[in-house]
């Protein structure tokens, strides 16, 4: 708290010039070689700067939840974002939440931004739909063709478990196809396409609508899994109560295409799911447990898929349209289930989530969307930029024609002003994920003003000293106790506003608020530990020191009243009660 | 500089001086004025909300050939609702579609850019829902609410709880003058004006702390002398302090309008010309309102406390006596006007080029601070 100081206590900046000098120095070198250290030369550059889309969120709570908005739900949401967003085969996407009830998502430019804007936002929907056939979405590729745009290099396959042969478990066994997926790929596929040739004649549809039959069939010999647009508009299609054709990765990472039946049990009706060990067998496995409903139709649809063949006895969990798992079932169940294979933890715990949250816990409504060319990013950076060089051009032009030689000591501290900001800056972004964008440019800017403020009450308050007929030295000390405070309460006061902006506000605001902050905190270290000190030391130059007339200290100037000694001054006895 | 030097130091001395205190009902009249048609501007004209308030879209071109009207045809047939477009600094246009959903404003965008033959990646857009202008706004109310708690309290520390509601009267005063100005000119309102308008509370403050400041150091042994009301006192110190007001407003102002000449002037519009433009306003107001509305509200208050009310029966007295006995009105400090009860500190010190005061009548000896 900048308590107004009363009483002198000897600050360490006092009488001792060279030793805060000497911290501010180190500062900024170990500040610099940090940056070169990380690798880190300029600030990182938010969205609006750089070019990309920022997406902002606002979470509202479901009809059936009134007080959904929890931190566990929103988190659950990011990660479901996160594995949508990053499912376009964005790889940098960012996604976190802000405030009680915001998420920003911001994807760097280069990617596909009103697919982005298409997929990001929307609830997500999970339904279990049994499986009518299966065939692989892609020729089999080992390694992925670098130049595909998607085929496996999202980071998407962690909910997909290790095919295993059914280990004859008394519950559901999650075996990715493996038979199914051999037997398609034996069919010779020299289609570049990649298009895999549907291992079993397309079941009737339940519809019993031959046409729609008939046109489902060619959509899904004609179906490329690898092009995520497609992919895309597959899960946007899709009515939960049709027939619907899908995409899933099997656990090697390769796409496999799916004809889905209506889905027959949705998200709603798991009441929990998580991945957990089973001690016994010692390995992953995931228990789902249903609500009242939700059991009774989960115990209808295993009953049925139990009696068929592979890959008929699968159900598919569709997560947004794309399947995420497709355990067999080998017995009827009913309000809890379990889900092994070869599950890692990870996956484990992954797959729980998707089954207890893949409906988002929240449906969100995107509030704003802003979809910057990397052009006119640059375009504002720099706007912003030299905007800044004027402003502070003009600064410099003022002190200079105020205060003449005391300028100097404004500019060197506003020098030393920017290279702390500018090292601090570009250290928070791998630091703490700070980005640079046009508004935290603008408080840049605008602390110029604060910065030079108080180089401004403490020369003032010199002058003052100066006037009463002190000469230099003992005015630069004299001025100080009574100028810090002055500048420690103003200086509080504008840190609050800053912290009470950052605090309250969302997006770009915080930017802003952030770099008032830190540029206030600086002015404060900077007054402190520089400009003071230098000020003591230059009051040991003879220039400074004889108040010549270019220095801005000549007594004559001020206005001081010769002799230059402590006269007598017979005005307001309390208007300055000058005694150190 | 070296006139302004001096000036600053007569004003320091106290021996030209301005007298903002005794004419503090000007002040407030001018004040009042200002607010009320800001109020009424407010009511009448209402603010000029921009697209994110009623949602909608902005998409901003690259350089392009196609004129403006042309443009606003494009993007009305694509959307079926009013466009405004506006060409910018480095010839590309600027394109405002209210009331559009995600969905509708991904079809114009797609349109837009086959009309103008710009491939849509170029394109910039900003899609917001309508409620969005409304999130900002509300956070920036309770912001400012909680702002102003914090600010009087810890003001109330500082300095004294009178100079925290006299701060706080400043302080609202400028965002009303702010916000009124905007209202009556019409500019139009977006989340940059909001976080525009939150920055003006730590600057609006910052000139008035500088003062309160060295009105407190003024007034600190305010009862041991019997020569200045408070409200005197206050004005001296106003005026000591009036070319630091000035020159900290100056340098606050010179980078804002260097943001503002770049943001206006060559992005045509947006986030840095909406900030720049309410800080501007904002600052100038804060200025104005830290020495004509905060110090003379602090003198007011204060010149209620019976303490002061008891130095002002002492200093009128004293200089009554002095009048009596023929002394120069010196010390009286130049009383231009009769004391009256309902005005204190008309008897004005400032205002006065007083002769050569060296009679010794110095100061009561500093303690050691």
């Amino acid at each position: 708290m900048a308590a107004p100081n009363r009483g002198r206590r000897p600050t360490g900046a006092q009488g001792k010039p060279g030793r805060a000098l000497v911290l501010i120095l180190i500062a900024m070198v170990a500040l610099t070689g940090g940056m070169f250290f990380a690798g880190q030369l300029t600030p990182r550059l938010g969205i609006d700067l750089a070019g990309g889309t920022t997406i902002t969120l606002e979470a509202k709570n479901t009809v059936a939840n009134k007080n959904a908005i929890n931190e566990t739900n929103m988190n659950t949401a990011v990660g479901i974002i996160e594995r949508r967003v990053n499912g376009l085969g964005v790889s940098e996407a960012e996604v976190q939440t802000q405030g009680e009830k915001n998420i920003i998502v911001n994807i760097p430019k280069g990617t596909n931004s009103q697919q982005a804007r298409e997929q990001v936002g929307t609830t997500a929907q999970l339904y279990f739909r049994p499986v009518l056939t299966v065939a692989a979405g892609t020729p089999t590729a080992p390694q992925p063709t670098p130049s595909a745009s998607a085929s496996g290099t999202a980071k998407d396959g962690k909910a997909t478990e290790t095919a295993t042969p059914p280990s004859g478990t008394p519950t559901a066994t999650a075996t990715t196809q493996g038979r199914a997926v051999t037997e398609a790929l034996k069919a010779p596929t020299p289609t570049p396409s990649g298009s895999g040739a549907p291992k079993s004649t397309p079941t009737p549809t339940p519809s019993g609508d031959a046409a729609a039959a008939d046109k489902l069939q060619k959509d899904f010999l004609a179906l490329d899994c690898r092009n995520d647009k497609v992919r895309g508009a597959l899960g946007d299609k899709a009515k939960p109560s049709d027939t619907t054709l899908a995409c899933g990765k099997n656990s090697a990472g390769e796409w496999e295409k799916y004809v889905l039946g209506p889905a027959e049990v949705s998200g709603k009706d798991v009441d929990d799911a998580k991945g957990q060990l089973d001690q016994q067998r010692g390995m992953w496995i995931v228990t789902m447990d249903f609500t009242n409903s939700g059991s009774k139709k989960f115990q209808a649809i295993t009953s049925k898929l139990s009696q068929q063949q592979p890959p008929m006895n699968q159900f598919a969990i569709v997560l947004d349209g794309e399947v995420v798992s497709a355990p067999s079932v080998n017995q009827t169940l009913s309000a809890s289930a379990e889900i092994s294979g070869s599950f890692t933890q990870e996956s484990a715990q992954d797959l729980g989530n998707i089954l207890s949250y893949g409906a988002l816990p929240l449906s969100f409504e995107a509030q704003s969307t802003q979809t910057v060319s990397a052009a006119l990013g640059g375009e504002q950076l720099q706007a912003g930029l030299i905007a800044g060089a004027i402003g502070l051009a003009l600064v410099i032009i003022y002190l200079v024609a105020y205060y003449r030689g005391l300028a100097l000591v404004a500019i060197l501290s506003l020098i030393v002003s920017a290279i702390l900001t500018y090292t601090i800056m570009s250290l928070l972004g791998p630091g703490i994920g700070f980005a640079l964008n046009l508004p935290a440019v603008c408080g840049a800017i605008v602390a110029i003003g604060i910065t030079a403020d108080s180089f401004i009450v403490y020369f003032e308050r010199i002058r003052d000293e100066i006037r009463e007929g002190r000469t230099l030295r003992p005015a630069v000390e004299r001025a100080w106790p009574r100028a810090r405070r002055t500048i420690l309460v103003s200086d509080f006061v504008s840190f609050l506003a800053a912290a009470v902006l950052f605090l309250v506000t969302v997006g770009k605001v915080q930017g802003f608020a952030f770099t008032l902050g830190l540029t206030t905190v600086l002015d404060v270290v900077v007054v402190f530990f520089f400009t003071k000190p230098i000020m003591t030391l230059l009051a040991r130059m003879k220039f400074f020191a004889d108040g010549h007339p270019w220095s801005g200290l000549d007594p004559k100037r001020l206005g001081a009243k010769p002799p230059l000694r402590r006269s007598r001054r017979a005005s307001a006895p309390t208007d300055h009660p000058k005694e150190a | 500089m070296s006139r302004l030097g001096t000036l600053g130091a007569r004003l320091y001395r106290g021996e030209v001086g301005y007298d903002f205190v005794a004419k503090r009902m000007i002040w407030y009249g001018v004040s009042i004025l200002i607010t009320i048609t800001a109020i009424v501007g407010l009511a009448v004209q209402g603010l000029n909300l921009g697209i994110e308030f009623k949602g909608g879209a902005v998409f901003t071109t690259p350089k392009t050939s196609v004129s403006v009207s042309q443009a606003q045809t494009y993007a009305e047939e694509a959307s079926g609702h009013d466009a405004i477009v506006q060409e910018l600094g480095n010839g590309g246009l600027r394109i405002q579609v209210s009331e559009l959903d995600q969905t509708q404003a991904n079809k114009v965008n797609e349109t837009l850019s086959d009309n103008l033959q710009i491939p849509v990646d170029k394109i910039n857009a900003e899609i917001v829902g309508p409620s969005w202008g409304e999130q900002i706004a509300n956070k920036a109310w309770t912001g400012l609410a909680i702002f102003m708690l914090l600010v009087v309290i810890y003001l109330a520390i500082a300095f004294e709880w009178r100079m925290a509601i006299a701060a706080l009267i400043a302080l609202i005063h400028d965002l009303t003058i702010t916000i009124g100005v905007y209202a009556l000119v019409g500019f139009e309102v977006t989340p940059g004006t909001v976080i525009g308008l939150l920055t003006i509370l730590g600057y609006s403050l910052y000139d008035t702390v500088v003062v309160f400041d060295g009105l407190k150091e003024g007034s600190k042994d305010i009862t041991k002398q019997t020569r200045y009301t408070y409200s005197e006192i206050a004005n001296r110190s106003l005026n000591g302090t009036l070319v630091r007001s000035i020159n900290t407003t100056v340098v606050a102002l010179l980078p804002v309008a260097g943001l503002l000449f770049i943001g206006g002037g060559v992005l045509g519009a947006g986030m840095l010309n909406d900030i720049s433009l309410s800080l501007f306003v904002g600052l100038a107001a804060g200025a104005y309102s830290s020495i004509f509305i905060a110090t003379p509200l602090v003198a007011d208050l204060k010149e209620r406390e019976p303490q002061m009310k008891a130095l002002k029966k002492r200093v009128l007295a004293k200089r009554a006596a002095a009048a009596a006995k023929g002394e120069s009105a010196e010390d009286a400090g130049d009383e231009r006007g009769e004391p009256q009860d309902d005005a204190p500190g008309d008897a004005a010190a400032a205002g006065a080029v007083v002769g050569p005061r060296n009679r010794g009548r110095g100061r009561p000896s500093g303690r050691r601070r």
